[in-house]
């Protein structure tokens, strides 16, 4: 386990898992500054695609910010373990706060969190893994509540599945095994109704939220277009999965602003445009004086403008090493 | 000397002890619990020893795989098994796009001490889907080693050596050398054995039916369950005055190229067997890279023998005729000396 970081050095999200509930004023300071934080992480990283500074593929969690930063806050970080899958940016820098790590690794920068090898869709820090396969790494993340489990660390694992990994058979099995073995992992369903550009009702029959009943898991559904409302809910059922020992399945119905990856979104403008007037982000904007806001949000560029010319500057990931590291031995 | 151990007996036993030595090895797979004792009976005991790590798992060859691999993450050091080595193609993903790619994708090294025990091979009737040696499916993935103890090795020291590895490998049984004695002893009537290390730390053996200065007539090279057939060939070609070196390759992958050169340079004919079907197979990289080293000097075509390329049929009369058998390989060795 790498835990190379004190848990002290991390902002915002670590510690909130044990601390007392934080006034919710200071809970909308923080949580806008990272949903606007992942916000304009995404955006530079699709322009820095757009402007060639960035090779193979990006997927962005536009419009979702709300499911990432409500479930990341709720853990102990960087105790929990986290499973993701290719649209992780959000969770990762929910996560580590590691957005120049980020930036760095989607450019192949030999600074990035890791080493240039992994790319967008294969990051890992703390306890934090993400991969790229559908499904597969749901019982990795089984497998890591087990060993939590068995060496009684006190963490619990989280694994963020989307509604086309339902489709695949490891989830179930994955269900079976958390119940079964009473294990303390929470699934996270961040249901965005298209899976690449697949809608959900051309390869889903009946009802997503309802998969982890027939398991005897406890689940939960509800809209994610509040983020304190994802909070809250994402805290009891970390509360009940710590406490219990037992599995949870949460539902978060969200929408994908933005393409799978890049310039590949096949739906109308008029049904984008719908989910740009419930964006959780705006929302959580709104309820914010526009002072407060204004200076969040700058802080946030600043922080961004100097990660990406940060990366921008950084060693590209050079052979040489790659070949000590993996092709000698 | 465990000579008189069979090699079930040295691979349950090998399972007790590290179970017993590290509270973080955890066994786990399908119908394992006692008492029953999984399929093969290497697990047998095991879970009334162990109630709390001996885990049964549901039938799902992917996800034992990956929980396996989750635990492997996080401080514990899980023994897998899959009942049959034909359902690992339902763990194909696990090992290859996970378990191997958590090891270096991420840019550093990450631990995932895994061990996945399957046994292959036919021989016992039980048909196309049972019967199969697939491990050529998983040879040359990246950080995934493949080991396949004979009866002339110490699986159970194989098994500890690939519990001690940081990073996954898959650990080939053979389903007709499980009720065998092994056969570890330097002198065996006119064989004598000797073990020959490289750097994976799963030796090969040497096998010969001749001393120095003389020089074998064929080398083989082979490995896993074919060892069941070499006692008897060797025998016969010894009554013909043939003198055969065998290499019995312990590491598949990383293969022990070094040993195989060394054996193959005992005679410029060289026999490369193995349980599966040929074509693109553990044989023909093994023809590859000693081709690579003596195509100045063999004196005959480098020859393969496997099971015929083909399902392998139930029937016993069938089987007989589809797998490799001790008259297969004695035809070889007599093609090859008079070629």
């Amino acid at each position: 386990m790498k835990m190379d970081m004190a848990l002290d050095q991390l902002p915002r999200a670590a510690a909130t898992g044990t601390a007392q509930p934080a006034a919710e004023d200071t809970l909308r300071h923080r949580f806008y500054y990272q949903m606007y934080l992942i916000r304009s992480v995404e955006q530079e990283l699709l322009d820095l695609y757009a402007q060639g500074y960035i090779a193979g593929t990006v997927h962005t969690s536009l419009g979702q910010e709300a499911c990432d930063v409500g479930v990341i806050n709720a853990l102990d970080v960087p105790h929990d373990i986290v499973f993701s899958n290719h649209r992780a940016h959000g969770q990762f820098i929910t996560y580590t706060d590691d957005i120049t790590g980020l930036i760095a690794e989607v450019m192949g920068k030999k600074s990035g969190v890791s080493h240039g090898v992994g790319g967008t869709q294969h990051l890992h820090k703390f306890n934090m893994y993400t991969n790229g396969v559908q499904g597969g790494i749901v019982p990795n993340a089984v497998g890591a509540a087990a060993a939590a489990k068995l060496k009684a660390t006190g963490a619990i694992a989280v694994v963020f599945l989307g509604d086309g990994t339902m489709g695949q058979g490891t989830v179930y099995e994955s269900f079976n095994i958390a119940s079964l073995w009473s294990l303390p992992i929470l699934f996270v369903l961040e249901d965005n109704g298209i899976a690449q550009t697949t809608p959900k009702h051309l390869v889903h029959a009946g009802n997503l939220a309802s998969r982890a009943d027939s398991f005897a898991i406890n689940s939960q559904a509800i809209r994610a277009d509040d983020v304190l409302k994802v909070y809250a809910f994402a805290r009891a059922a970390v509360d009940a999965v710590r406490k219990n020992q037992v599995p949870f399945f949460l539902t978060l119905r969200t929408d994908r602003l933005g393409p799978h990856s890049k310039g590949d979104d096949t739906r109308p403008e008029e049904e984008i445009e719908r989910y740009r007037q419930r964006d959780p982000l705006r929302k959580l904007g709104q309820e914010l004086s526009d002072d407060e806001r204004r200076a969040i949000e700058l802080r946030v560029e600043k922080h961004v403008r100097e990660a990406v010319e940060q990366a921008k500057n950084a060693e590209p990931a050079g052979f040489q090493e790659f070949r000590e590291q993996w092709l000698v031995h | 000397m465990a000579g008189t151990l069979t090699y079930v007996e040295s691979l349950r036993r090998t399972l007790h002890q590290l179970m017993h030595e590290n509270p973080d090895v955890v066994v786990l797979g399908e119908d394992l619990l006692d008492p029953y004792g999984g399929a093969f009976k290497v697990t047998k005991g095991l879970s009334t020893h162990f109630p709390e790590r001996v885990l049964a798992t549901p039938i799902c060859e992917a996800s034992i795989i990956g929980v396996a691999t989750g635990m492997a993450l996080f401080g514990i050091r899980p023994i897998a098994e899959i009942m049959f080595g034909d359902f690992m193609t339902l763990a194909a993903d696990q090992l290859v796009n996970h378990a191997t790619k958590y090891r270096s994708m991420y840019g550093e090294e990450v631990s995932v001490p895994l061990v996945v025990r399957t046994p292959m091979g036919g021989g016992r009737g039980y048909g196309p889907t049972h019967s199969q040696s697939l491990e050529k499916l998983f040879l040359g993935i990246p950080n995934l080693t493949v080991v396949a103890p004979s009866h002339f090795h110490d699986p159970g020291d194989f098994l500890r050596r690939a519990s001690a590895a940081e990073a996954p490998v898959l650990f080939v049984e053979n389903k007709l050398l499980y009720p065998r004695a092994l056969r570890l002893d330097g002198e065996m009537g006119s064989l004598r054995r000797s073990e020959v290390s490289n750097g994976s730390g799963f030796p090969s053996v040497v096998l010969k039916n001749y001393e120095a200065p003389q020089r074998a007539d064929v080398a083989v090279i082979t490995y896993g369950g074919i060892s069941r057939l070499l006692e008897p060939a060797l025998q016969w070609l010894t009554r013909e005055e043939i003198r055969v070196v065998v290499c019995v390759v312990g590491a598949l992958n990383p293969l022990d190229t070094d040993h195989i050169l060394d054996c193959a340079s005992e005679s410029q004919r060289v026999l490369i067997i193995e349980e599966g079907t040929c074509p693109f197979g553990w044989g023909a990289e093994v023809s590859a890279q000693i081709y690579d080293e003596m195509y100045d000097t063999l004196k005959a075509p480098l020859k393969r023998v496997g099971a015929l390329d083909t399902v392998i049929p139930a029937a016993k009369t069938l089987e007989d005729q589809v797998l490799v058998s001790e008259e297969t390989i004695i035809t070889a060795v007599l093609e090859l000396i008079q070629w």
